[in-house]
C-alpha cells in the first residue's frame, strides 16, 4: 500500500444527453471528466482549480462516491471504492465528508442546529444521546459558535455562521478527508478570510486532508499544499504550491492567475485578458481542448491532445509547447503595498492576535 | 471638477413593528462625469439600498426618509414618478449580479432587448429597434449577435447574459450607470472581460459609473474615487489611490487583510471577527466597535462623524491613524 490517502486513475464521468420526452433520441454525451488521475496525502490539500463546468464537482462527487464512474478507479486508504456496497460502503461515508458552497441550500432550514449536527451521529449510530450532545457543543466550540447557537434555526445565522454550520456537520463523524466544494465562493472577502483561517486550523489540529475545489486561484494560494488545475474535464497541470505560483507552466493556468484582479491601483492593467467562454463539454474543441482560446496554439495543437506528461520537480503539465513557452511575467515578489498601509495592517495583525490569545 | 451626480444625507428606513430601522443613514457622495466611484463594504451594508434608493426603487415598506440625490443639481426625489420614470434608462441606469432575477425566462434575448428599447422610442419600426438591438449586442461584444437574439436566457452562459443586461442598461445612452456587484457570480476570467469591457464603454460614452463591489481588487482596478461603507455609513472616502497607500479606517484596514493575494507568502489571512450588524441591532457609539481590534472606551460613546485625514480624504474614527494611538 502507498502512502496516499487517496488515488484516482483514469477517472470519468459522460452523461448521455437524450432529447425528447418519452422516446429521447441520443444526441451526444458530456465529458464532465475525461479521464482525470491524481493523489492526495495524509494531512494534504490538493486543491482542484477551474472555471465553472470544468468538471471540478463531478469529480469531487466521483470521490465521494455519490455517482458512479463511467470508467476509472479510486482508491482510498488502498482499497477500490468504485465497486464498494452495502455495510463496507456505509463504513466509508463515516471516513469521507463534503462542504458546499451553498450552506443554505445544504441545510434543512426546519432543523435546529443542534438536529443538524446530531443527525450523522445518529446515522451512523454513534454514542447515546448524552455523548451525542456533548459531542455537538464541542463541534460548536470547534468551529467558532457558541453553545447557545444550538437552539437556533440556519435562518437565524450569516452566511459565514453557515458555512461553519456546514463545516461543523462534516467534521461530526471524524472523517479523514474533507471534500470542500467551493466553500468560501459564495461568502464575503472578510468572511472567506475567516473560513480559510478556520479550515487550516482545523487541519491543523485534526490532520484532516482536504480536496479543496476553488475557481480563485488567490484563495487557493493561501489553502493548499499542491494544485490540479482543470480543463473541460482533464487536468492540464499539476504542481507544488510554491512552483505552479512561481512559475505557472500551462497558458490556461496563466490565464487564471492574470485574471485575478489585484488590490493595487498603482499596477499596470495592460494584461493578458482571456477570450470567450470555456466551450461546451459536449463538443469540445479537438487536439487540445484550450486551442480556441490559447494565445500559444498552432496547428499541432488543433489536432494531438496533449499528454499530462512530467517536467522537472515533478510538476506535471499537458501542453505541446510547455518548454518553448516565454516566461511567465513575474508574480511581483512581495504583496505591493505602500509602507504606510503595511505598518498599519501589521499593527492590525498584533493586535488581532492579542485578541485571539486572550479569547482562547 | 464638478459633480454629476450627488448624494446628500441620504437616508433609507423600514418602517417594523419594532419602529424604524434605517439601512442607510445619512450617505453623501458625488461622481463626475467619466468617472467611476466605488463602493464596497460586506453584504447587508447597506450598498444595494443606496443604489436603489437613488433610483427610487426601494422595496416596500422601505422609504428615503431624507437627504438629497442631484442629478446635473435636478434633486429626483422631488420628480414625478413619470418624470422619474423619464430618468430611468434615459439618465441612469442599473445592472444587477444576477442578470437572471432580471430577465424574463419566456421571452427570447432579442424580444427583450426591443421591448426595452420601444419603452424609449414609440415610432421606431419592429425592423429598426431590431438592427439597434444587434448593433446593441456587437457593442458588448457578444460573437454572432443576430443569432443570439433568438436564443432564450437560459441558453445563455453568465458571462453573456451579464452583457446582455450591459447592452440593455446603455441602449439609451445613460449620463450614469449603476453597477451594483455585477461580476460577483461570474468567473474571475468572466469577470475581467465584463471589467474591460465597462472600461471601454466609459471610454467611449463618458458616462460616470457607480460600482458596488465587496472586492477592493475590483475597485482598483475600476474605481478613481472610494466609499467604503459600513452599516448603513460611509466611514471612509478617499480617491483609489489614497485608500490602498493610506487606508485610515480600521474596517478599511480590515478589508484590505482579508484579500487573498497571489503575491502574498503570508498563508494566514488577516480577517475581520464577527460580521455586521443588521439595521435593528446597531451597537451604540461607533458600529464598528465589536469587531475593532482598536476599540477604546471612547468609541462606545459617540458615533464618529466622517472628518478631513488628509486633502480629500474623510475617515469617521476618532483613533485614525492607528500608529498615532499606538506610540501615545
Ligand atoms: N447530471 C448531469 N447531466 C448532464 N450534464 C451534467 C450533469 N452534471 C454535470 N453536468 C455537466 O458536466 C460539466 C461539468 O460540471 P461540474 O462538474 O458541475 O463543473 P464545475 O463544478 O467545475 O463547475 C458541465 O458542463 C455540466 O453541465
Ligand atoms: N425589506 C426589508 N426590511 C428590513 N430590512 C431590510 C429590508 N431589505 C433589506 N434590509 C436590510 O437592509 C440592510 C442593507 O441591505 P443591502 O442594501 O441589501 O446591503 P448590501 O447591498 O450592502 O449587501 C441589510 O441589513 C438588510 O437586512
Ligand atoms: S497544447 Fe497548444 S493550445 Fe494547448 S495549451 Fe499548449 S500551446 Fe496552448
Ligand atoms: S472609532 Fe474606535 S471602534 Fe470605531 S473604527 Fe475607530 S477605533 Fe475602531
Ligand atoms: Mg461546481
Ligand atoms: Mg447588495
Amino acid at each position: 500500500m502507498s502512502g496516499a490517502l487517496l488515488e484516482v486513475e483514469n477517472l470519468a464521468k459522460h452523461y448521455e444527453v437524450k432529447r425528447g420526452l418519452l422516446f429521447g433520441r441520443h444526441v451526444g454525451s458530456v465529458r464532465a471528466v475525461d479521464g482525470v488521475s491524481f493523489s492526495l496525502g495524509h494531512g494534504e490539500t490538493l486543491a482542484l482549480v477551474g472555471e465553472s463546468g470544468c468538471g471540478k464537482s463531478t469529480t469531487a462527487r466521483l470521490v465521494l462516491r455519490l455517482i458512479e464512474p463511467t470508467a476509472g478507479t479510486v482508491r482510498f486508504e488502498g482499497t477500490d471504492i468504485t465497486q464498494m456496497r452495502g455495510e463496507p460502503l456505509r463504513k466509508l461515508r463515516r471516513r469521507m465528508q463534503i462542504v458546499f458552497q451553498d450552506p443554505f441550500a445544504s441545510l434543512n432550514p426546519r432543523m435546529t442546529v443542534g438536529d443538524i449536527l446530531e443527525e450523522p451521529l445518529l446515522v451512523h449510530g454513534i454514542g447515546d444521546k448524552a455523548s451525542r450532545r456533548a459531542r455537538v457543543n464541542q463541534l460548536l466550540g470547534l468551529v467558532g459558535l457558541a453553545a447557545y447557537h444550538v437552539q437556533r434555526y440556519p435562518h437565524e445565522f450569516s452566511g459565514g455562521q453557515r458555512q461553519r454550520i456546514g463545516i461543523a456537520r462534516a467534521l461530526a463523524v471524524e472523517p479523514a478527508l474533507v471534500v470542500c466544494d467551493e466553500p468560501v465562493s459564495a461568502l464575503d472577502v472578510s468572511i472567506q478570510a475567516q473560513v480559510v483561517n478556520l479550515l487550516k486550523d482545523l487541519q491543523a489540529r485534526l490532520g484532516l486532508s482536504y480536496l479543496f475545489i476553488a475557481h480563485d486561484l488567490a484563495v487557493v494560494k493561501h489553502m493548499a499544499d499542491r494544485v490540479a488545475v482543470m480543463y473541460l474535464g482533464r487536468i492540464v497541470e499539476v504542481a507544488g504550491k510554491d512552483a505552479l505560483f512561481a512559475n505557472p507552466r500551462h497558458p490556461y493556468t496563466r490565464t487564471l492567475l492574470s485574471a485575478i484582479p489585484r488590490p493595487d491601483p498603482h499596477r499596470d492593467t495592460a494584461r493578458q485578458i482571456p477570450g470567450g467562454d470555456v466551450p461546451s463539454p459536449m463538443n469540445p474543441p479537438p487536439g487540445c481542448h484550450f486551442h480556441t482560446r490559447c494565445p500559444f496554439a498552432d496547428e499541432r495543437c488543433k489536432a494531438e491532445v496533449p499528454a499530462l506528461r512530467v517536467l522537472e520537480g515533478g510538476h506535471q503539465v499537458a501542453c505541446h509547447h510547455a518548454e518553448a513557452l516565454p516566461a511567465a511575467p513575474a508574480a511581483e515578489g512581495a504583496a505591493a503595498m505602500s509602507p504606510v498601509a503595511a505598518r498599519r495592517l501589521e499593527l492590525y495583525a498584533s493586535r488581532r492576535g492579542r485578541a485571539v490569545a486572550e479569547a482562547g | 471638477m464638478t459633480s454629476l451626480l450627488e448624494i446628500e444625507g441620504l437616508r433609507t428606513v423600514f418602517r417594523t413593528h419594532g419602529g424604524e430601522v434605517a439601512a442607510v443613514d445619512g450617505v453623501s457622495l458625488a461622481v463626475a462625469r467619466g468617472r467611476t466611484l466605488g463602493i464596497v463594504g460586506e453584504s447587508g451594508c447597506g450598498k444595494s439600498m443606496l443604489s436603489l434608493s437613488v433610483m427610487r426603487l426601494v422595496p416596500q415598506p422601505g422609504t428615503v426618509a431624507a437627504g438629497r440625490v442631484l442629478l446635473e443639481g435636478k434633486d429626483l426625489l422631488k420628480l414625478s414618478d413619470a418624470e422619474m420614470r423619464q430618468v430611468r434608462g434615459r439618465r441612469i441606469a442599473m445592472i444587477f449580479q444576477e442578470p437572471m432575477t432580471s430577465l424574463n425566462p419566456v421571452f427570447t434575448i432579442g424580444s427583450q432587448i426591443v421591448e426595452a428599447m420601444r419603452a424609449h422610442d414609440k415610432s421606431a419600426t419592429h425592423a429598426d429597434l431590431r438592427k439597434r438591438a444587434i448593433a446593441a449586442l456587437d457593442r458588448v461584444r457578444i460573437p454572432a449577435a443576430e443569432r443570439r437574439l433568438d436564443e432564450y436566457p437560459h441558453q445563455m452562459s453568465g458571462g453573456m447574459r451579464q452583457r446582455v443586461m450591459i447592452a440593455m442598461a446603455l441602449a439609451c445612452s445613460p449620463d450614469v450607470l449603476i453597477a451594483d456587484e455585477p461580476t460577483t457570480a461570474l468567473d474571475v476570467t468572466v469577470q475581467a472581460q465584463i471589467l474591460d469591457l465597462l472600461r471601454d464603454l466609459q471610454g467611449q460614452t463618458g458616462m460616470a459609473i457607480i460600482l458596488i463591489t465587496h472586492d477592493l481588487g475590483v475597485v482598483a482596478e475600476m474605481a478613481d474615487e472610494v466609499a467604503v461603507m459600513y452599516a448603513g455609513r460611509v466611514v471612509e472616502k478617499a480617491a483609489t489611490s489614497a485608500i490602498f497607500d493610506d487606508p485610515q479606517h480600521p474596517y478599511t484596514l480590515g478589508l484590505l487583510g482579508s484579500i487573498p493575494r497571489v503575491e502574498e507568502t503570508r498563508e494566514r489571512l488577516l480577517a475581520i471577527e464577527g460580521a455586521v450588524p443588521p439595521p435593528f441591532q446597531l451597537p451604540k457609539g461607533c458600529r464598528f466597535h465589536p469587531r475593532c481590534v482598536f476599540a477604546t472606551g471612547a468609541c462606545q460613546v459617540d458615533m464618529p462623524p466622517l472628518r478631513m485625514v488628509a486633502e480629500g480624504h474623510e475617515a469617521a474614527c476618532i483613533n485614525a491613524p492607528v500608529e498615532a494611538m499606538v506610540a501615545a
